[in-house]
């Protein structure tokens, strides 16, 4: 089992590229440790800016740090990132477009049991939103590292959510296949499939995991990974709906404005199929460990199989 | 850059000719902040044409200064002085200000030239601009940064955590003006929610506070040569201002005139107000 979780994978490939480029910079809101970000705090003190409990502040300083020519990368929860400086992001980046890449630590439910205040189920609705931010879910710890070496060329505003906890490698050192704003494809989309499983971040896993289950039940399943929410590798969501009979979208999220509800706009209007959203519930998420909370409410990979067969009836 | 030769009375001019301008923008659109803009004229007005190194010419010079609007719906006076600066043209703005597909929106915004950040939400410049004197001073740049905010702006929460980063990282090259007007759009500030400790308050946030008559640009000019002076603090300038300075009796230190757009009679009231001023400064 995988020990290095996500947003220590970022905290590395931020570290090899800032003693090359001083103009990195990493912020922090109270929030190195649990970014992991303290080793790139102790390895570089002058380009690392600690802003206290204020993400307002952390959103629009790293604004005006871009604007003067500096590449800042701000940590902070995801659920306070996306939400209680939504306007510094709107406003001063998205808007003024300034390259501030916002990364969102202990995403969706990672934070489980501490509450509805600590997990952010609205961020890809939120930050989708806003005309001029990306949005990227990356999967495992070698797909986040090719995201972050993509981000580190261009001067565009981005907003990343990765999740709390390490999670099983889905890639390798030497085989993590990426392009940028292109979907993964596990899979053939060039076959006839019966169910095209389009997943994002931490659900991409147990989607394969409904792939492999599926498959010794004779039932042929693709899965994209989808970690280019904004913007969504539409031609990708095309051909896979075009290759099955049933789309499947899987997201740690609410069920309104996330992966799933793009992926169906786009279904819908390109390839009308049937798209059934697996997604957290439109209510308080019960309390519990994620992995724990991903089971109860179906999204693991016999969650999504089962419903496969359902659907496929 | 040379720099020019300080000269109050011709500033205090251009200062009132340039209200005019934002009169004429209004009238022609229809709408926009002329109270604001007219007790923030003299401020822009300093800033613009004696104190801060930009132009067009250097406006893509990294050691330029810098400057937020952040009181962004006083959008008319920014777009008047930008155009005296010559960003643009005076005739272009008047005449397009705020009409349908105009690149002159009510709110200031970053495709313009001269314009460094879009602003208009209240509470985001001060951070913003901390941002920028961080970076400057990280970079070794000469630069300066300003921003201007309104004195109902700073009940805004991020004005606070904007002065709290700004006052701990001791930015000496980051100077916020507030134009304390006492005015804001549903009576005073004070009636509002009160800022009367504002000076202690800010002061207590590690800041050099200064107190002048934002309406002198004598004492601004003072006001903004002292602050340059300290270097271990920023310094925060409370500009005491008259909401609608400069148009008369009819508009001066009056709420309703925060957005009021004036009709022919007033314009003409105001316009003659501007002028018998403009006389006065010239005779004095």
């Amino acid at each position: 089992m995988n020990k290095i979780p996500n947003r220590q994978a970022i905290c590395e490939t931020l570290m090899a590229h800032a003693k090359e480029d001083r103009h990195i910079y990493a912020l922090c809101s109270d929030s190195r440790g649990s970014a992991s970000m303290t080793p790139f705090f102790n390895a570089f003190p002058e380009q690392s800016i600690e802003v206290g409990i204020a993400e307002q502040n952390l959103v629009s300083i790293a604004a005006g740090m871009a604007h003067c020519g500096e590449k800042p990368y701000c940590f902070s929860p995801a659920c306070f990132i996306s939400t209680r400086s939504y306007e510094q992001a709107k406003v001063d980046v998205a808007y003024s477009n300034t390259n501030v890449k916002l990364i969102g630590i202990s995403g969706g439910i990672s934070y489980g049991e501490l509450g509805m205040s600590h997990h952010s189920a609205q961020d890809i609705a939120a930050m989708s939103a806003i005309p001029n931010m990306r949005v990227y879910l990356p999967s495992d710890r070698f797909q986040t590292a090719k995201l972050i070496e993509s981000l580190l060329q261009d001067e565009k505003p981005a907003y990343v959510r990765v999740g709390r906890n390490p999670v099983e490698d889905i890639y390798s050192e030497t085989d993590c296949p990426f392009e940028m704003d292109r979907a993964t494809i596990h899979g053939n989309l060039e076959a006839e499939n019966d169910v095209a499983i389009i997943a994002c971040g931490e659900m991409v896993r147990p989607a394969l995991e409904a792939a492999k289950i599926l498959q010794e039940k004779g039932i042929k399943a693709v899965v994209a990974d989808m970690y280019c929410v904004k913007p969504l590798d539409q031609e990708t969501v095309v051909k896979a709906a075009k290759s099955a009979k049933l789309v499947i979208t899987v997201e740690e999220h609410a069920p309104y404005g996330g992966m799933g509800s793009a992926v169906a706009v786009t279904v819908g209007a390109n390839c009308p199929k049937k798209v059934i959203t697996m997604a957290l519930p439109d209510d308080h998420v019960i309390t519990g460990k994620s992995a724990a909370v991903f089971d109860y409410y179906g999204l693991n990979g016999e969650g999504i199989a089962k419903k496969a067969v359902e659907e496929l009836k | 850059m040379k720099k020019q030769e300080f000269d109050a009375k011709a500033l205090t001019v251009r200062s009132l000719e340039l209200r005019k301008v934002v009169l004429d923008m209004i009238m022609k659109s229809g709408g926009g902040h002329i109270g604001g803009d007219f007790s923030v004229m003299d401020t822009l007005v300093t800033l613009y044409f004696d104190q801060m190194n930009v132009s067009p010419e250097n406006q893509d010079d990294p050691d330029r200064d810098y400057f937020i609007m952040s009181k962004g719906h006083s959008v008319e006076s920014y777009y008047a002085v930008l155009a005296a600066k010559g960003f643009f043209e005076t005739e272009t703005v008047v005449n397009e200000f705020s009409q349908f597909g105009s690149r002159f929106i009510g709110h200031p915004n970053n495709e313009l030239p001269g314009i460094e950040m879009n602003s208009g939400s209240l509470g985001h410049g001060l951070p913003v601009s901390v941002g920028m004197a961080l970076a400057c001073r990280k970079e070794n740049r000469a630069s300066r940064v300003y921003t201007v905010m309104g004195d109902g702006e700073v009940a805004e929460g991020s004005v606070w955590e904007g002065f709290m980063a700004a006052g701990h990282y001791k930015l000496a090259n980051l100077c916020a003006v507030v134009d304390r007007n006492r005015l804001q759009i549903s009576g005073t500030t004070e009636q509002v929610m009160t800022h009367e400790n504002l000076h202690a308050q800010i002061e207590s946030f590690g800041w050099n506070v200064i107190e002048t008559d934002g309406n002198d640009i004598a004492k601004l000019h003072e006001a903004f040569e002292q602050a340059k002076t300290v270097t271990d603090r920023p310094t925060c300038i409370i500009a005491n201002t008259i909401k609608g300075y400069g148009g008369g009796e009819i508009m001066e230190n009056k709420a309703a005139w925060h957005h009021h757009v004036p009709n022919q009679e007033e314009y003409d009231q105001i316009v003659k107000a501007l002028e018998a001023k403009k006389e006065g400064v010239l005779h004095e």
